[in-house]
């Protein structure tokens, strides 16, 4: 195996003085969603870690994901790659292309056999080989290939991570995820449509500076991105708590920032960042912008039943968890007044 | 501030997620003063409805000591009105905003001198004084390069 210099020895280097250190130590607690108290525990870290090798493979996907990570501020893709991360291999970023390209990935994944990561955007299709091919191979065949001298997989976007857009019914080129397929690696689920671009960022950072997994939650995704929904986190959910929600677009409870509940938001059932890290360089989120959530991160959120239509009318579940959530509100200490609960129960039993 | 800044408009409809954060900081002066423990508030992992980061900051006004670090995109520092409450925020080289935080604390770690750079800075000088003869060297920021 080539040996790497450390992250420590290229900041060195490059002339970052050691508060620069510690404010990307800092800004790397932040992403990762670790208490600001771990940034000396991640300075040391960090000092001595190796940048991992990275192949990057995309598959039935429309690029959103690669848009996304190109948008990512904290670190910049530019830092990422150069000061965290070795991408090897990426077909839509990478210089060469051809044989050229598919010669990178195989030095990279001969001089890093064991140890590099591979990142999948897009679901494989398995209907016919001839769907979906990159140099002629079959997207199965070059994810087989490729994982097999992995030492993780991370499946960006929802389409890697459950199917997503093209496994939508009918799939008709018989869409899967990677986890559908790959069975011996470990594998993290970053799933969104897009993914937060800093979610991306964090899951590498993650390895780098532990050189371990995050913990993942039952679908494969980061708990500390995945943990919560966004309706637990959601600015708007004191609106909730008193039963106070837009019936339409431009009515008064619109204008006045009520929760969306009413108008399809699957916040309550949608397990992401969107409401803490934002967007747009943490700007908003679709929420903020006064549109419901589409649950995108969630699996067959296109088969959902409707993206305006309540969660209690749809196939998203039923009028049991939005009662979970509004629990959940109690538990949390959220008071509400007794009117509030019953127009709440009102609105569910109504859908 | 102009006159018209001190007009009270209200363009947001008010959600109550800053004075939460008002009492934390209460109680972690607390602690400052009673165990000398530190404490960081990371704001970007906090629900912020629109207009209330701003209004945060403005609640928490601005003190005597402000400074600048240029160290990989330029950081703002700034003691509030509250003293021992910092509010930081570092940007990225393009001027984005990676990271803001409340540092309630008495000097925050960011602005101290660094060993590593203590040490760095050590050995450039002295490599500047067996340079050049002392009588050569007219100031700490001159270069030892001849």
């Amino acid at each position: 195996m080539k040996t790497t210099p450390t992250l420590g020895q290229v900041l060195q280097a490059r002339g970052v003085s050691r508060r620069g250190f510690l404010k990307y130590c800092a800004t790397t607690a932040s992403l990762l969603a670790l208490p600001p108290t771990m940034v000396p525990r991640i300075a040391a870290a960090l000092e001595n870690a190796r940048r991992p090798s990275v192949i990057w493979l995309s598959f039935q996907e429309c690029t959103g994901c690669t848009e996304s990570l190109t948008r990512s501020a904290s670190p910049t893709l530019e830092g990422l790659i150069f000061d965290s991360i070795s991408l090897d291999y990426h077909h839509t970023l990478q210089a060469a292309s051809g044989e050229a390209a598919e010669a990178a990935r195989h030095a990279a994944m001969e001089e890093n056999m064991g140890s590099y990561l591979v990142l999948v955007d897009g679901s494989i299709p398995l209907g016919n080989p001839g769907f979906s091919t990159i140099a002629g191979i079959s997207n199965y065949d070059m994810l087989m290939d490729t994982v097999a001298g992995a030492a993780a997989v991370v499946a960006i976007g929802s389409c890697a991570s459950f199917g997503g857009i093209p496994g939508a019914y009918p799939n008709p080129t018989g869409a899967v995820s990677v986890r559908d397929l790959v069975t011996d690696k470990p594998i993290i689920n970053v799933p969104g449509c897009p993914p937060i671009p800093m979610v991306i960022t964090a899951v590498l950072a993650q390895f780098l500076t532990f050189n371990q997994l995050p913990e993942l939650d039952k679908l494969g995704r980061p708990k500390a991105f995945f943990g919560q929904t966004i309706h637990d986190r959601c600015y708007r959910r004191p609106f909730y708590e008193q039963g106070l929600f837009a019936e339409s677009f431009d009515d008064e409870g619109a204008r006045k920032g009520w929760c969306l509940y009413k108008l399809g938001c699957k916040g309550p059932i949608t397990y992401n960042a969107c409401a803490t890290v934002k967007w747009n360089q943490g700007t908003s989120f679709p929420i903020e912008s006064g549109h419901p959530c589409l649950g995108c991160s969630e699996p067959d959120f296109w088969d959902g039943g409707g993206f305006y239509k309540p969660v209690s009318t749809g196939d998203f579940g039923s009028g049991a968890a939005l009662a979970g959530a509004a629990a959940a509100g109690v538990a949390l200490g959220v008071a509400a007044a007794a009117v509030s609960r019953r127009r709440q129960a009102k609105t569910i039993k109504e859908g | 501030m102009t006159s018209l800044d001190r007009i009270g408009v209200q363009a947001e409809p008010l959600y109550g997620n800053v004075t939460p954060i008002l009492y934390e900081v209460a109680h972690a002066l607390d602690r400052l003063l009673e165990q000398a423990e530190p404490t960081i508030i990371d704001l970007a992992s906090l629900p912020f409805a629109p207009g209330e980061l701003s209004q945060l900051e403005g609640v928490l006004g601005t003190g005597e000591i402000a400074a600048e670090l240029d160290a990989l995109g330029a950081s703002h520092i700034r003691e509030t009105a509250f003293p021992g409450v910092w509010w930081l925020e570092h940007h990225n080289t393009a001027g984005e905003v990676v990271g803001r935080y409340l540092e309630i604390t008495r000097t925050p770690q960011i602005l101290m001198s660094q060993d590593a750079d203590i040490s760095a800075g050590r050995a450039r000088l002295v490599d500047q004084l067996e340079g050049e003869s002392p009588d050569s060297t007219n100031g700490a920021g001159t270069s030892a390069q001849t």
